[in-house]
């Protein structure tokens, strides 16, 4: 953590952004990819480098390749065609953007993250840019142009904020993901996104967890629950002919705050007595494939697919994750798809048909148990999460790019007592990114991690004054390892929970023995003393 | 520095259109050749540029939520911000090209001793719809210099937009709006200190020309009394292919006309494109029905994936040590049944 207290502060933009020159300073970077995770994935030019360092190595084909590459992709996507050509620069997106905010580096606004590759679109791929260079804006492609993308594509969590508000819907996260993948073509990408996608691809999971450890996590979980309630619930792995497959994000079996939330599906499956399986081979939902490129977020969420179509499974029920439902709820399909395969999901113990999701074939956990509550298949005592008073933080992905917003506050609001919201220009579509999405959430990019993090943060601070929240609950995996460094720097006593987490807490099961703790081994209520 | 390149090329186009204009080799050029060439250019390019996007393919069903999703019945979705049906995706289209509907969610985030204070902003918003849906009406207005009769519906216009009865000719409305916001996009690009660093040559050209445009016009309507007989045959000459070189039409005519000429023949090669382009965008003209409907994508392609039986190869022994069931065991217990 940085010593003193970051100052944020408003800053004129200055200069001229047209100038490529960065400064790589230890806390606002990723650090490069390991050859041996590039190598890995079979993906081009793995070296070692370091983006302090003067030479980058680049192929000396580099300018041709990113060019080719452009071109190409210019071919593929409308989007990207489209945002390339018709941005007005009105401004309205620039300070829609948490780094922008939380920075003052102007070249953090969207609309000039957009301009570095526009500027080189122009010089290259437009008639007008080929003959009058930097009148039409142009700018030639150079090596301090690639370090500059590196920079600052990998200062965008692809949060989508400042498309909600551009007139022509320009998306940035679309502009990133292309100048990412563009970057992969040369050998320039990150650690903290390759080596889980390495890892992925080999064993399942971001976390290399192999199928022993996935096994022996998941059965530490049942011991610690049959402490906590008295019951003890099953954990059915890799179980051929379940009616659903459960996959969740990897840091739900491995990684605290998330933990608790597996404790939570467990606890609702048991009391449900639903019909399914865990999966040792499709271990992970999440996907940080699209943190690199399409091919390779296909890559690695081909598994989901295949692993259900092995089991014989009817459906898929997918577990807390933005980025991971990003993937399933706009990719899937397409990518990896038609699942005709599985049958239309339909909830075995309500009987609802979720027609949402009848060609995917996947339905969100908040959209299971939301259901369940609304038709009273549930007992619940939201007194036993007294000790909390919450606020929700909508995550990008699930808000922006499914529109997700109702369901997990319905069970939040009936799993707790006291709910408040955070201003509406800080929630729901307007939602501001944890600041450590889409790759970023590495301790090496701790400063720029909180900067960006900042305006969630402030507003969290607004609420904790206001109404005395203590509790920021969210449905998202990369929130759950990133917002407690963020809370506890800018809003400390305020604890991050998954929303099944809060259900598990109020859950009444049959046959539970005497509760008096919550997941966390914590008293419901808060003692007097304390409040 | 590129505010003055464009303030400058822009009164190099109004001098040499006025000068053209008056010259005897120049006329031709100047009042036939450029409008056609430029309305040629217009058409074509346009044309061409939207046919391009058009064209390519959308590979993934990328829509932004803005609103709750159709999920469970009980729960009401965001019919226009997030539409999951196509009547809904021409709702969002229609407020977002006919109200600026993005543009209306502006707000502006500002740090004040150390908190981020979001608070309202719509003068964007208002200026932007204004400037809009009073060039569209003096487009429209100008309709009546190419058809003889002018049509009813155009009168009923005129006199709406000319309501107030002030002075004579009357003041349209629309020249007011627009002469403002004009004026304050303007202001915008050059006082507001982030839209001023990411201003471009072309952002100021653009409305540098529109000023050009709005100024003259105005001179000769309010001022200088064009003859507007004149205008019209002219104009009619145009529209009819039996161009005239007109005889009366002034100097501040050429120069009308010349950057008009000169604004339809850049159209296509700027950022203006935004009027085609605001249609295609794929955030948001598609319904967010993902995952109810599969969407297709022309050139998906097999990619190498670590495959279940090489993922079971690789891990056999920590599988079997664990007690988890292996495909190979199955596939023996179905040989023996």
């Amino acid at each position: 953590m940085p010593q003193e207290l970051l100052q944020i502060e408003a800053k004129k933009p200055a200069g001229d952004w047209k100038n490529p020159a960065v400064e790589f300073r230890k806390g606002v970077i990723c650090y490069s990819a390991a050859a041996k995770n590039v190598r890995a994935l079979g993906l081009p030019h793995p070296r070692d480098w370091q983006p302090f360092d003067a030479d980058w190595k680049l192929p000396p084909d580099w300018k041709q390749t990113l060019l080719e590459g452009m071109k190409d992709r210019l071919r593929k996507y409308r989007s990207f065609r489209l945002f390339m050509d018709i941005c007005v620069r009105c401004g309205a997106c620039a300070d829609k953007c948490h780094f922008y905010v939380g920075s003052s580096d102007p070249k953090n606004m969207p609309v000039v993250r957009a301009e570095l590759l526009r500027s080189v679109y122009r010089r290259y791929f437009t008639l007008s840019g080929r003959i009058f260079g930097a009148l039409a804006g142009g700018r030639e492609l150079t090596e301090d142009v690639v370090k500059e993308w590196f920079f600052y594509f990998y200062q965008c969590t692809e949060c989508r904020r400042c498309s909600v508000f551009c007139p022509y819907g320009i998306d940035t996260a679309e502009i990133t993901m292309i100048g990412r993948e563009l970057l992969n073509l040369i050998g320039c990408n990150t650690n903290w996104v390759l080596e889980p996608a390495a890892n992925c691809f080999r064993t399942g999971n971001h976390l290399g967890i192999q199928p022993h450890g996935f096994k022996d996590s998941l059965e530490f979980a049942a011991d610690e629950l049959e402490e906590i309630t008295g019951i003890r619930v099953d954990v059915p792995i890799n179980r051929k002919g379940a009616e659903i497959l459960f996959v969740m994000p990897s840091a739900d079996y491995f990684a605290t705050p998330h933990y608790f939330t597996l404790l939570g599906y467990m606890m609702l499956f048991h009391e449900i007595g639903l019909d399914f399986t865990f999966s040792a081979f499709a271990s992970e939902g999440g996907n940080f494939g699209l943190f690199s490129s399409h091919e390779l977020m296909k890559r690695l969420n081909a598994k989901v697919y295949e692993e259900a179509r092995r089991l014989g499974v009817k459906w898929i029920l997918g577990g807390e994750c933005g980025h991971m439902w990003r993937v399933l709820h706009q990719y899937m399909d397409t990518m990896n798809g038609p699942a005709d395969f599985l049958e239309e999901p339909v909830s075995p113990i309500t009987g609802t048909r979720f027609e949402n999701a009848r060609s995917t074939r996947m339905v969100h956990i908040c959209e299971f148990t939301a259901d369940l509550i609304y038709c009273g298949k549930l007992r619940l005592d939201p007194s036993r999460n007294d000790r909390w008073t919450v606020t929700f933080h909508d995550s990008c992905n699930p808000a922006r790019s499914m529109g997700m917003l109702e369901e997990p506050r319905y069970i939040i609001r009936n799993a707790c007592n006291r709910f408040y919201e955070m201003p509406e220009t800080t929630i729901r579509e307007q939602t501001f990114c944890c600041g450590s999405g889409a790759g970023l959430g590495t301790d090496e990019n701790l400063e720029m991690r909180l900067r960006g993090g900042f305006p969630r943060a402030n507003a969290v601070k607004y609420v904790k004054e206001k109404h005395g929240v203590n509790l920021l609950a969210c449905i998202c995996a990369i929130d759950k390892a990133t917002l407690p460094t963020l809370m506890e720097y800018w809003v400390p006593g305020v604890e991050v929970a998954g929303v099944h987490e809060l259900l598990g807490n109020a859950l009444v099961m049959r046959g539970e023995k005497e509760r008096t703790a919550n997941l966390r081994g914590e008293p419901f209520a808060a003692e007097v003393a304390n409040a | 520095m590129q505010a003055a390149y464009s303030i400058g090329a822009v009164v190099a186009v109004a001098v040499v259109a006025a000068i053209a204009g008056q010259l005897a080799g120049g006329r031709t050029i100047a009042w036939i050749i450029v409008p056609y060439a430029a309305l040629a250019v217009f058409l074509a390019g346009f044309c061409y540029r939207v046919a391009h996007w058009a064209a390519s393919p959308v590979p993934f069903r990328i829509p932004t939520t803005c609103a709750q999703q159709k999920s469970l019945p009980w729960i009401r979705p965001g019919r226009l911000d997030n539409p999951s049906t196509l009547a809904g995706v021409l709702g969002r289209m229609g407020l977002e090209v006919l109200l600026f509907r993005s543009l209306f969610r502006n707000n502006d985030a500002r740090l004040n001793q150390g908190r981020l204070v979001v608070s309202e902003a719509k003068y964007l918003w208002l200026a932007a719809l204004a400037f809009h849906w009073s060039l569209l009406m003096i487009l429209v207005r100008h309709l009546r210099l190419l058809v003889e009769p002018v049509p009813a519906l155009l009168l009923a216009m005129e006199r709406i937009d000319g309501f107030f009865q002030a002075g004579v000719p009357p003041v349209y409305l629309s020249d007011v709006v627009f002469a403002c916001a004009l004026a304050y996009l303007l202001a915008r690009r050059f006082r507001d200190a982030t839209v001023r660093y990411i201003s471009q040559f072309s952002d100021y050209f653009a409305l540098f020309v529109f000023a050009g445009i709005a100024i003259t016009g105005l001179l000769m309507r309010y001022l200088t009394r064009v003859d507007v007989v004149s205008v019209k045959q002219f104009a009619l000459g145009l529209a009819t292919f039996h161009p005239q070189r007109p005889s009366a039409l002034g100097l501040i005519f050429a120069v009308h006309l010349g950057m008009v000429s000169v604004l339809a023949a850049y159209f296509p090669f700027s950022k203006l494109m935004h009027m085609g382009g605001v249609f295609l965008s794929p955030t948001r003209n598609l319904a967010n029905n993902n995952r109810a409907k599969r969407h297709v994508n022309p050139w998906n392609y097999p990619v190498k994936t670590h495959t279940y039986a090489e993922w079971e190869e690789e891990f056999r022994d920590k599988l079997k040590g664990a007690d988890l069931p292996l495909e190979a065991d199955h596939a023996a217990r179905a040989s023996a049944d």
